[in-house]
């Protein structure tokens, strides 16, 4: 069955009509995504209370960080974000430059998992490691499940490529496109904190 | 350009408003960094309702996420300045 791929959107939008809401993906997605999103809430809490107990520590640690690679990344995956918005349009019109979208937003997956191995190498040559005091430990931890969760949004991005590429788009691929896209976003939204707790609140 | 090309811009913009307040400016630490992070749960909000389409998933869905962002930044704020 081929999916009424704007259907949504004109009902949404549809003048005078009550507006139709949407649910993008699954629910048993969203029972995943909101328990992450509170599980990286308790991580946030953890980071700031921690702080709190020794501020000497954690502001010579944070010292050490390249905040202009944190800025590159949190540019690189709003960037990613943002094509896989139009991605996800261009697929409900079904525009023939939907896939490369999906690519541009893979290529930005690439581009943060290397800033990253950049930054992990670069702190690790100069001396710095988990075990050296609590800060460097959550931030190797935190940053490292992160990293783990955009690994899993950049093969949900290669479904993606891969159902844009398709001729016809069933009910169940859009469904899947729409989760992968929602994953995608979650893996940005937990950066858009993480990235300011640790590298540049003070 | 859409309203997503728009939102783009705004967020790479609250970036670079991250990066001025928190490293560049002469703020205290305590001004910028729940300045900082006021930002970052905003950003946080956007994505969620504009890029995720939760302003058009239903209302209980939507209501958690942003009792999520709100709770959440309020809970942070409050450990942070120690109140």
């Amino acid at each position: 069955m081929t999916v009424q791929l704007d259907a949504p959107a004109e009902r949404a939008s549809s003048p005078g009509g009550p507006r139709q809401r949407h649910l993008p993906g699954e629910e048993g997605l969203w029972v995943f995504i909101m328990g992450d999103l509170l599980m990286f809430g308790v991580f946030f809490g953890v980071l700031v209370v921690s702080r709190a107990k020794d501020v000497a520590v954690f502001a010579e640690a944070q010292a050490h960080l390249h905040v202009e690679l944190g800025l590159l990344n949190t540019v690189l995956l709003l960037t990613g974000s943002w094509f896989v918005a139009r991605g996800m349009q261009a697929l409900k019109a079904r525009s023939p430059r939907r896939t490369r979208w999906f690519v541009a937003a893979l290529a930005t997956a690439v581009a943060f998992a290397s800033v990253k191995v950049l930054e992990y190498s670069l702190l690790i040559s100069d001396g710095q490691t988990p075990a050296d005091n609590d800060f460097f430990m959550y931030y190797f931890v935190f940053t490292g499940i992160h990293l783990a969760h955009l690994v899993i949004g950049a093969v949900f991005l290669t479904v993606l490529v891969t159902i844009a590429r398709r001729p016809q788009l069933t009910v169940g691929r859009f469904r899947l496109a729409e989760c992968g896209a929602v994953y995608w976003h979650m893996v940005d939204m937990l950066w858009l904190v993480l990235f300011p707790l640790l590298y540049v609140v003070r | 350009m859409s309203r997503i090309d728009l939102l783009f811009g705004a967020l790479v913009g609250a970036t670079v408003l991250t990066w001025l307040v928190g490293v560049e400016s002469s703020a205290s630490h305590t001004v910028a960094g729940v300045a900082v992070l006021a930002i970052g749960f905003i950003k946080l909000r956007l994505v969620g309702i504009h890029f995720m389409e939760l302003g058009n998933a239903p209302v209980v869905l939507r209501s958690i996420f942003e009792a999520y962002a709100a709770v959440a930044f309020l809970v942070l704020t409050i450990l942070y300045i120690g109140v």
